[in-house]
């Protein structure tokens, strides 16, 4: 069967398995829509919250991100694994205990006040929104280059199932998908990784692969041999950093922070029984997650070292199939800048402006030709950073079941994250924007009605994202971070930590955050993009690492604000008492 | 749940006291793992990485290899160790919640 027929077979049954799962699991009250009924088991919940988190970026782009910038890619490393500490020990057992359905529900409460919960609400749709679109993108990407449709119509296919299982099920039908697809995903992760480890270091286990000696009888070890090979060729070497180590700590802390305060990373804590298995869930959730975390940096250094062995000072006659299979998605272009008919590969961007863009005729060697401009630079090899995942089977040799299992695998990531956005976003505008604030008058009916109908609506936005990509999605999605840290993380931790802390605080705090770390990446990103760089950075912090200090400011005026303005009532400081012992937590989720 | 709440208002006073060094000894362990949560990330994983380097593990740089492997090790470690120290305390002050399984069927 060739591998197409293979990807087709593999993307179409687990598409089936998730419509076949959300039939099974309808929801039936606003309880299961927005919480799964509250009784989901923590292993369970662990599995569904690491599909829930690792999403197209950690499956497709991350690995081809640390390929490509080596030691400075343990930022998202550190920053994506690190953040569950947090949830864990400071927001998760508190938010399950306070056990109402949503995040703006807690602020709101806790800082009794409507326009706290307004004001979280808008935060949670920014962040949230930035971040499905980067999903709906990752589906078209797998689609166009897998099963060779447009990325529209794969888009589209990608909506009706989330449709299915979203609407359908809310909450319930999402966390059993779930499950499914984190199966898919790292089964998917993980069995080109050991193939390409026994390949490289004859050691199945790609954690100590990365650690192990080339099998090539140099005797040296993966990372030595890698920093040499691209040192050789003008790049710097793969473990020596070179961003500056002040900016490194903010983007790493900005990550970790944000992941912490992500709605719908949170939400998730609340469909466990009890406020001890929300802490275990935790738990299990990090522990599914690193699998795949401890596996990309070592997926990301044997890629390198395969791709430039494959790809460099070979005749394009005589490239692997692979290679013209990519050229047409416009992830890899070659330019024979020297006319001899030989890719070279080295540092510095092949291409002027940087994308490739073919001209539609071929070169006497087969190769698409560009209308970009060569550069100054030897280099004659375009490739994106997010081919690496996807071509990495390929790239390897691996057979066809191996690169169609991929697919799936991409697809069931992009499709998890894109469903438990969808759903924060929903349950917000249902339950937060209408039961609790415009209309509260509605029955628990109406209101699972239009909780359905926003969930409709969402994905319908974010397919439209999907298609029409706005230029600036791919950019923005790593910011949402930046904002969840600098909005809603400090807002939830001092209503917890801190009795004193009162709604003038928290809302000034937001605003301030979200205000500020807004302002410096869109004028850094958008504004004046040509002023982009160290020289004119606050203390030398990127607008990846800037959520860190708007994170800091939010604090200080938080607290700040609080000392001179009103006490919270009684009620609320009973609240607080409340939430911080576990017993009862039960009672606690019926209004 | 009638005898329970008679003696619940017989102790009141010693009850919030109990809730206090209930919240206490969880600031002390959020304290010390958090400690560790920072040294083995911003600490061994970014400012003393340079330095760490010097020393190989593995096959790897040992800066590196906290940066991209180590850490993440650590942090699933200290949840697991943290639900199960909360849980101690739990028991050790009768905060927990084993029994709101009993409490739900009752209700």
């Amino acid at each position: 069967m060739s591998t197409q027929m293979l990807t087709y077979l593999f993307v179409g049954l687990s598409f089936a398995l998730y419509v076949g799962i959300a039939i099974w699991s309808r929801a039936s009250s606003t309880k299961d829509f927005y919480v799964a009924g509250g009784g989901v088991h923590p292993l369970v919940n662990g599995m569904a919250t690491a599909a829930d988190w690792m999403s197209a970026a950690s499956f497709i782009s991350m690995a081809g991100i640390i390929s490509f910038i080596g030691r400075d890619g343990s930022v998202y490393l550190l920053g994506w694994t690190g953040g569950y500490v947090l949830l864990a020990l400071l927001l998760a057992p508190y938010l399950r205990k306070f056990g109402r359905f949503t995040v703006p529900d807690f602020i709101g409460e806790r800082y009794y006040s409507q326009t706290a919960r307004i004001v979280a609400v808008i935060c949670l749709i920014f962040v949230s929104f930035t971040y499905v679109a980067g999903q709906m993108r990752g589906v078209g990407i797998v689609f166009s280059r897998f099963l060779e449709v447009e990325v529209s119509t794969g888009v589209i296919i990608g909506m009706a199932v989330v449709f299915m299982y979203s609407v359908l099920g809310g909450m319930k039908g999402i966390t059993y998908t779930q499950v499914a697809q984190y199966c898919v995903l790292i089964f998917a992760y993980m069995v080109p990784a050991i193939f390409i480890s026994i390949m490289i270091t004859d050691n199945p286990i790609p954690q100590l692969g990365f650690g192990s000696e080339v099998n090539d009888g140099s005797g040296l070890s993966v990372l030595q041999k890698l920093d040499g090979v691209l040192l050789d060729l003008g790049f710097s070497a793969y473990t020596e950093g070179s961003k500056s180590t002040i900016d490194v700590f903010a983007i790493t802390a900005a990550l970790m922070f944000g992941t912490a305060g992500l709605p719908h990373v949170l939400v998730r804590f609340f469909t466990v029984p009890k406020v001890s298995d929300a802490r275990l869930s935790a738990g299990y959730a990090l522990a599914f997650i690193a699998i795949l975390y401890t596996t990309a940096p070592a997926v990301a250094s044997f890629a390198r070292l395969n791709l430039v062995d494959t790809v460099h000072n070979t005749a394009y006659a005589d490239a692997p199939e692979w290679f013209g299979n990519w050229e047409s998605t416009g992830l890899i272009a070659w330019q024979d800048k020297n006319n001899d008919g030989i890719m070279q590969y080295g540092a510095g961007a092949a291409l002027s402006p940087i994308k490739p863009s073919f001209d539609g005729n071929t070169g006497v060697h087969g190769e698409r030709l560009l209308s970009n401009q060569p550069t100054e630079s030897t280099n004659e090899v375009y490739i994106d950073r997010d081919i690496m995942v996807l071509a990495n089977p390929e790239i390897a040799g691996l057979p066809g079941w191996v690169i169609a299992l991929v697919a799936a695998g991409g697809v069931a990531a992009a499709l998890s994250t894109a469903a438990g956005l969808l759903l924060v976003i929903s349950s917000a505008i249902s339950h937060d924007l209408l039961k609790k604030t415009l209309l509260p008058k509605i029955t628990e009916k109406q209101e699972l009605l239009y909780a359905r109908m926003a969930a409709a609506v969402a994905v319908c936005i974010a397919g439209l994202f999907g298609i029409y990509p706005p230029a600036f999605v791919a950019q923005v999605v790593a910011f949402a971070f930046g904002l969840a840290a600098a909005s809603l993380f400090p807002a939830l931790l001092l209503g917890i930590f801190s009795k004193r802390a009162n709604k003038e605080g928290a809302i000034a705090g937001m605003l301030v955050g979200l205000v500020f770390t807004f302002t410096y990446i869109a004028y850094f990103k958008f504004v004046a993009p040509e002023l982009n760089n160290t020289e004119h950075w606050l203390w030398g912090i990127s607008p990846e690492g800037i959520g860190t200090i708007g994170m800091l400011l939010n604090f200080a005026i938080a607290i700040s604000v609080s000392r001179v303005t009103a006490k919270p009532p009684q009620s609320v400081e009973e609240l607080v008492d409340n939430i911080r012992i576990p017993s009862g937590a039960k009672a606690a989720t019926e209004h | 749940m009638n005898s329970d709440e008679h003696t619940k208002q017989a102790s009141d006073v010693s009850q919030i006291d109990n809730q206090k060094n209930y919240w206490k000894a969880n600031l002390k362990l959020l304290a010390k793992l958090l400690v560790v949560w920072f040294t083995v990330s911003f600490g061994c994983g970014i400012i003393l990485a340079d330095w760490l380097d010097q020393f190989s593990v593995f096959g790897f740089k040992l800066g590196f290899w906290f940066a991209q492997q180590g850490a993440i090790y650590v942090f699933v470690a200290l949840i697991f160790v943290y639900a199960r120290q909360m849980k101690l305390l739990d028991r050790q002050f009768g905060v927990g919640d084993e029994n709101d399984a009993d409490q739900e069927s009752q209700s």
